[in-house]
């Protein structure tokens, strides 16, 4: 049984007007339970479009969002949230820079936390401190500090904890790493891969890293113009390489995938 | 007057303005969001404890405010969440609309005194002062000290207090559940509280509620102590807020929630001091508003001008490296 389905997503944006953007084109996709998608696609392509739809950022024209079963295409985004995780490229989006560590780990929980009468008690402070000590980034000893003192790294690596914690069907990420310093983003990315990996959560990554998004993940996808144009998974991803991936594209699209943030290697 | 009088007179003004300015914390700092509906809230309140104190309810009256300073907030807060009016805008709409309302409260005239007529001994129609919380109070406190001159000044001091000590404390605590906490994020990260699955536009509702309740209370507790209210008390009195909040927060800083909390109070009284003294140097009345209003520019251009001094420090030790 699939985990997320898909069918036949249609955005346009400002219909009938010269800016008219078909954002979405008839996406459809089947991803199955555990799976780890990375998705690649020039700017414009409609990643992010797509995680919106998910999302519940804005009304589809057209096609279902059926999640673990049950048909959430005209659910409200925060209702959404229930059970989808997202993390964006801007750390300073996943976390409230005014409240505590362990407030902002509170907050995020409240959706799966037994019922108590202040948001922040012993029992799950207790659950928070263990979480945080697994990121050995020293945030455990650190519980009280307002988060807004904290490094977009560590932030970032904060908010992924808030994302997961409520244990989600389906977890989206948007370039988390990509405002990092390489250093720290191949922090954060390692313990994407093992946050992911421990707790068998069902994951799309957009990426602009070509190496990392053939290396990373069970699966990989990628988008042109509002459409899934490639989809690779398996042995076949397995044997595939940067320029064989790129040459797929352009037999598939009669162009070259590029632009100026897409890398390579 | 002495100075102890006028101290007395200036705490216990500000102790009634306390819960406004706890109210101008919540709206501008905890939700970050502008509320202009707080001039009207404040008369709202005054109006409708009014009208309930002269039925004989002076306890009940309080209360009434508390909930219809909460009915003007839920407005405030539907227009600025589900018809996504401008916050600014969603705030004069509702503070122009309840001008109306506030005059229909007063029963068409734009100052109502809390007395009745009443039949004396011989027929006659005299004017009866309503009974007030105050009022009782003293009597009360006439009671336990034994003291018939009981200070009134003392007595409304004292009982001023122990509400917005009450007002302070569970405010305080209640921003430290689940509620009040999603309360602090909407104003923080509104972002961040839909992906946690909270609905923040119920939030930042309750929010704008609470906040113009603890406005309307204070419009009801300056009703009760003066004995009338007036239509058109409450024009400048977000800016009377802010200014509040704002010394405080020289003293207490805002750090966090409860310090916020305790910043407003005592910014208060400390704005109530500043103006006795404005009086004592024989300031007309009439430049109340002024002053406020300097305050506040005042205290919003430190970190500017703060900052501009630093820009020129460096400027000078680099021209001299």
């Amino acid at each position: 049984m699939s985990s997320l389905s898909l069918v036949g997503l249609q955005k346009t944006f400002e219909p009938g007007t010269p800016n008219a953007k078909v954002a979405l084109d008839r996406v459809s996709l089947e991803i199955a339970d555990g799976d780890f998608i990375t998705l690649l696609g020039s700017n414009g392509a409609g990643k992010s479009t797509l995680f919106n739809a998910i999302l519940g950022k804005f009304r589809l024209d057209r096609g279902k969002i059926i999640l673990d079963g049950e048909d959430i295409t005209r659910l409200k985004d925060y209702r959404r949230a229930y059970h989808i995780g997202c993390l964006y490229q801007n750390p300073l989006l996943g976390t409230a820079p005014n409240m505590t560590i362990e407030e902002n780990l509170a907050l995020a929980y409240t959706r799966k936390a037994s019922r108590s009468f202040f948001a922040v008690n012993r029992r799950d402070t207790a659950y928070f401190r263990d979480l945080l000590r697994e990121l050995h980034l020293g945030l455990e000893d650190r519980m009280k500090t307002r988060m807004g003192l904290l490094s977009g790294g560590q932030r970032q690596a904060a908010s992924l904890l808030m994302a997961t914690i409520a244990e989600p069907k389906l977890l989206l990420l948007d370039e988390h790493t990509a405002a990092l310093d390489p250093a720290t983003a191949e922090q954060v990315m390692a313990l994407t891969r093992r946050i992911v990996a421990e707790r068998h959560l069902t994951c799309m990554m957009i990426t602009h890293n070509m190496q990392a998004a053939l290396e990373v993940g069970t699966r990989t996808l990628v988008m042109d113009s509002g459409r899934v144009v490639l989809d690779v998974a398996g042995e076949e991803r397995a044997a595939l390489s940067v320029p064989q991936l790129l040459e797929m594209f352009q037999q598939k699209t009669q162009r070259s995938l590029d632009n100026d943030r897409m890398l390579l290697g | 007057m002495s100075i102890l009088a006028l101290l007395l007179s200036a705490l216990s003004q500000g102790m009634i303005y306390a819960p406004m300015a706890m109210g101008v914390f919540i709206a501008f700092q905890v939700l970050n969001t502008p509320d202009l509906t707080i001039d009207g809230s404040f008369v709202a309140g005054m109006c409708a404890c009014a009208v309930v104190t002269i039925a004989g309810h002076p306890g009940l009256a309080l209360l009434c405010s508390l909930l219809v300073g909460a009915a003007a907030g839920w407005i405030t807060g539907m227009l600025q969440t589900k018809v996504g009016i401008n916050p600014i805008l969603s705030g004069i709409l509702t503070m122009t609309g309840l001008y109306t309302v506030n005059f229909v409260l007063l029963g068409g005239q734009s100052n109502l005194y809390l007395q009745r007529m009443e039949l004396n001994s011989v027929g006659a129609q005299t004017q009866v002062a309503s009974d007030t919380v105050y009022k009782s109070f003293r009597t009360l406190m006439i009671g336990l000290s034994g003291n018939r001159r009981f200070d009134s000044n003392l007595s409304a001091l004292i009982l001023t207090a122990l509400i917005v000590a009450a007002a302070a404390a569970i405010l305080a605590m209640f921003f430290f559940t689940r509620t009040g906490m999603a309360i602090r994020a909407t104003g923080d990260n509104e972002q961040m509280v839909r992906s946690s699955s909270i609905n923040a536009d119920r939030s930042r509702i309750l929010g704008i509620m609470i906040s113009n309740a603890l406005v309307a209370f204070s419009g009801a507790l300056l009703c009760e102590q003066q004995r009338y209210a007036d239509l058109n008390f409450g024009s400048g009195m977000l800016v009377v807020g802010l200014a509040s909040v704002i010394i405080g927060q020289v003293f207490f800083g805002r750090r966090s929630v409860t310090l916020g909390i305790v910043s407003a109070v005592a910014g208060s009284l400390v704005y109530r001091i500043i103006l006795q003294v404005a009086y004592k140097v024989e300031m007309p009345s009439y430049a109340v508003k002024l002053l406020s209003a300097v305050i506040v520019v005042i205290a919003l251009s430190i970190p500017r001008v703060k900052r501009l001094i630093a820009e020129r420090r460096a400027e000078r030790e680099e021209d001299a490296a």
